[in-house]
C-alpha cells in the first residue's frame, strides 16, 4: 500500500483547506445541500414538463416553467469522463496530488452530470462508463457543517 | 453562397506587438504596454495614432478605451466595445466587432487590442483562495476542480474516448508550435526546441494534459488596426481583407457543472458553416490556420469541427508533417502561438495570420497565401473565428 493510498483512508478524500460549498446567496441550491446532509441525492426537476436539469437553474430551460422542485434519485450513475490532477491548483492540495475527479452521468435523472472525486487509490485505472454510486462525505468540523457527494465504483 | 455586405469590406492594415516576456518579466506596466502596441500598430499602418476612433478588446481586458483614448490624445471615440467571455474566445471576435463597427460607419479606424501583465495582476490557472464558494463553483471547487486545465481536460478525455484518439495527436500540436517558434525570434520559446521525447517525459498537469499541452503565461501587449477596404488600399502594407467572421456558442454550451448536452466539443460546430458560407470558401481552400491553444486538446477538436479532418482521421492526420509551414498539408500555428510564441490570448495568432497574407512571417509558407484563417478560444463560450484574404473579391 502506497503512502498516498494510506492518506486516502482518512475521512475525507482531499486535504482540508479547499473552498467549502456555500448555497447560492439566492438560495437556488439550498435544497440540494440540505439533502446531502440527510445523505440524499436530489436533482432539480420541472413540475410542468418533467425535465431534469443540473446545476440548479431559475427556470426550466426546456419549457420555461417557474415551477421547479428537487427530486431524490438513486445515486447510481456511470463515469462519463474523468481526470487525474497532478498539479496542485490550490495550496491545500500541495500534499494531496494526484487525485481523481469524475464526471458522472445519472441515468435515472435525464442523464444530467455531476462532479465529484472517485474514491479509492488515486492511481487506479479509471474505466469510462463504469458504474458508480454516490458516497456522502460529511465535513462536521466545518462551520457550518456540509456534506460532499463522492463516487465509488460499484 | 450567402452574399454578405460585410465580406471584404474591411481589412487589417496595422500590426503592433511589444516584446513578449515570460510571466512577471515585463519591465513596463500593462497599460503602458497596451499604449505601445497601439502606437506600433498605427506606425505599421502608416496612420496617425490620434486618428483611431474605435476600440475593441476581449477577455475582460483591464485597459479601457476611454483612458487609452485620453492617453493617446484621440480626437474622438466613435466605438468602444468588449467581447464577452474570459480566456481567448474573443480574439477574432474583438477584431470582427471592430470591423463591423467600421463597416457600419460607427468609426473609420478601429483597433483591437489586448494587454496582459500577469506579473502585475496575478496568474491564470490558480484556483480560488476564498474560504467559501457559491454558485456553480460550489459543485466543482470543493472536489479540487478549479483551473482551466482541469475544466477542459474533462471535455478532451471524453472526445478521446468517443473517437479512440491517441495522446500522440495532441503531441503533434505541441511539436508544431515549438518547431515554428525556433524560426521566430520574437517567440518566448525561441532557441528552446521540443522533441517528442521531451513531450513524452514531461510531467502531467492533469491527465490527459502534459506540461507541453498547456499554454504559457506571459506579459506583453498586441494590437491590430482595421479600416475600410477603400482606405486600406492607400496604406503602407498589402491589406489583409476580412472575408468572414463568426462568433457565438452552440446549444447550452455554458450549462453549469459540465452539463452541456454536446459535451465533447470545442464549440465551433455551428460557427464553422456560417464562417465558410460568408467567406465563400471551404476548408480545402484554407492555406494556413492559426488555432487558439489554451490546451492542445482544444485545437484538436477545433481542427475537426472546422472541417479539416473527421474525428476518425485524427490519429493519422495529426502529425508534425501535417502542420509544418514548410510543406505541411495544413500549416498550423506558424508563429509558435500560445504554446511557444506568447500567450497574448490569441491576438498574436491574428497578427501571424496577417503576416502570412502579407508574406512577412518568419515561417512564411513557400507558396502563395490567399486564405488565412483564425479560430479563437476552443471549449469556452462564446468562441469566434476569422477568415482573411489577399483579395477582397475572390
Ligand atoms: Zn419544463
Amino acid at each position: 500500500m502506497t503512502d498516498s493510498l494510506v492518506s486516502r483512508e482518512r475521512a475525507h478524500y482531499l486535504p482540508a483547506g479547499l473552498p467549502e460549498p456555500a448555497p447560492y446567496p439566492d438560495g437556488l441550491a439550498r435544497e440540494y445541500w440540505d439533502a446531502t446532509r440527510r445523505h440524499e441525492l436530489v436533482v432539480q426537476r420541472c413540475n410542468a414538463c418533467r425535465n431534469w436539469q443540473w446545476g440548479p437553474e431559475f427556470i426550466c430551460h426546456s419549457c420555461h416553467s417557474d415551477e421547479l422542485s428537487f427530486e431524490q434519485v438513486s445515486g447510481r450513475g456511470r463515469i462519463f469522463s474523468w481526470e487525474r490532477s497532478w498539479y496542485p491548483v490550490h495550496r491545500a492540495l500541495q500534499s494531496g496530488v494526484p487525485y481523481i475527479v469524475v464526471l458522472v452521468e445519472l441515468e435515472d435523472a435525464g442523464r444530467v452530470r455531476m462532479v465529484g472525486n472517485l474514491l479509492g487509490d488515486p492511481r487506479q485505472d479509471v474505466v469510462m462508463d463504469a458504474e458508480v454510486e454516490a458516497v456522502f462525505e460529511d465535513h462536521e468540523e466545518a462551520d457550518p457543517p456540509f456534506t460532499l457527494v463522492q463516487w465509488r465504483v460499484v | 453562397m450567402t452574399h454578405s455586405t460585410f465580406r471584404g469590406s474591411t481589412a487589417i492594415v496595422g500590426l503592433g506587438e511589444t516584446r513578449y516576456y515570460k510571466r512577471g518579466a515585463a519591465p513596463d506596466p500593462e497599460f503602458k504596454m497596451t499604449l505601445d502596441a497601439i502606437r506600433l500598430a498605427a506606425d505599421d499602418a502608416g496612420i496617425d495614432v490620434r486618428e483611431i476612433d474605435g476600440f475593441a478588446s476581449f477577455s475582460n481586458d483591464r485597459n479601457d478605451p476611454a483612458h487609452l483614448a485620453a492617453a493617446l490624445g484621440t480626437k474622438h471615440v466613435g466605438f468602444s466595445n468588449m467581447f464577452w467571455g474570459g480566456g481567448g474566445g474573443g480574439g477574432s471576435g474583438a477584431v470582427s466587432n471592430a470591423a463591423a463597427a467600421v463597416a457600419a460607419g460607427f468609426c473609420e479606424i478601429a483597433v483591437a487590442y489586448r494587454g496582459l501583465a500577469q506579473g502585475q495582476f496575478g496568474r491564470f490557472g490558480q484556483g480560488s483562495t476564498a474560504r467559501q464558494v457559491a454558485g456553480a463553483a460550489a459543485f466543482t471547487a470543493p472536489y479540487g476542480l478549479m483551473s482551466p486545465a482541469q475544466t477542459f481536460a474533462m471535455r478532451v478525455r471524453r472526445f478521446m474516448h468517443e473517437h479512440r484518439v491517441e495522446q500522440d495527436a495532441m503531441k503533434a500540436i505541441a511539436l508544431a508550435s515549438y518547431y515554428h517558434a525556433q524560426r521566430n525570434p520574437r517567440a518566448v520559446m525561441y532557441g528552446k526546441p521540443l522533441s517528442a521525447e521531451d513531450y513524452d517525459n514531461s510531467r502531467w498537469i492533469v491527465e490527459p494534459f502534459h506540461l507541453f499541452d498547456c499554454c504559457q503565461e506571459n506579459d506583453g501587449a498586441a494590437a491590430v488596426i482595421v479600416t475600410t477596404a477603400e482606405r486600406a488600399r492607400d496604406l503602407k502594407h498589402a491589406p489583409a481583407y476580412i472575408l468572414a467572421a463568426a462568433q457565438g456558442t452552440d446549444y447550452r454550451q455554458a450549462a453549469t457543472v459540465h452539463n452541456a448536452p454536446d459535451y465533447a466539443t470545442s464549440n465551433f460546430k455551428t460557427l464553422a458553416p456560417r464562417l465558410y458560407a460568408m467567406a465563400g470558401v471551404g476548408p480545402e481552400e484554407v492555406d494556413v490556420l492559426q488555432s487558439y491553444e489554451n490546451f492542445t486538446g482544444g485545437v484538436m477538436m477545433s481542427v475537426v469541427e472546422n472541417g479539416f479532418c473527421t474525428p476518425e482521421q485524427v490519429n493519422g492526420f495529426f502529425a508534425l508533417e501535417t502542420f509544418r509551414f514548410d510543406g505541411g498539408k495544413l500549416p498550423l500555428n506558424t508563429s509558435g502561438g500560445n504554446l511557444a510564441e506568447c500567450y497574448m490570448h490569441g491576438l498574436e495568432l491574428i497578427t501571424e495570420a496577417v503576416r502570412q497574407v502579407r508574406g512577412t512571417s518568419p515561417c512564411q509558407l513557400p507558396r502563395d497565401v490567399n486564405i488565412s484563417m483564425v479560430t479563437s478560444g476552443p471549449m469556452v463560450q462564446p468562441v469566434s473565428s476569422l477568415i482573411l484574404g489577399r483579395e477582397s473579391n475572390r
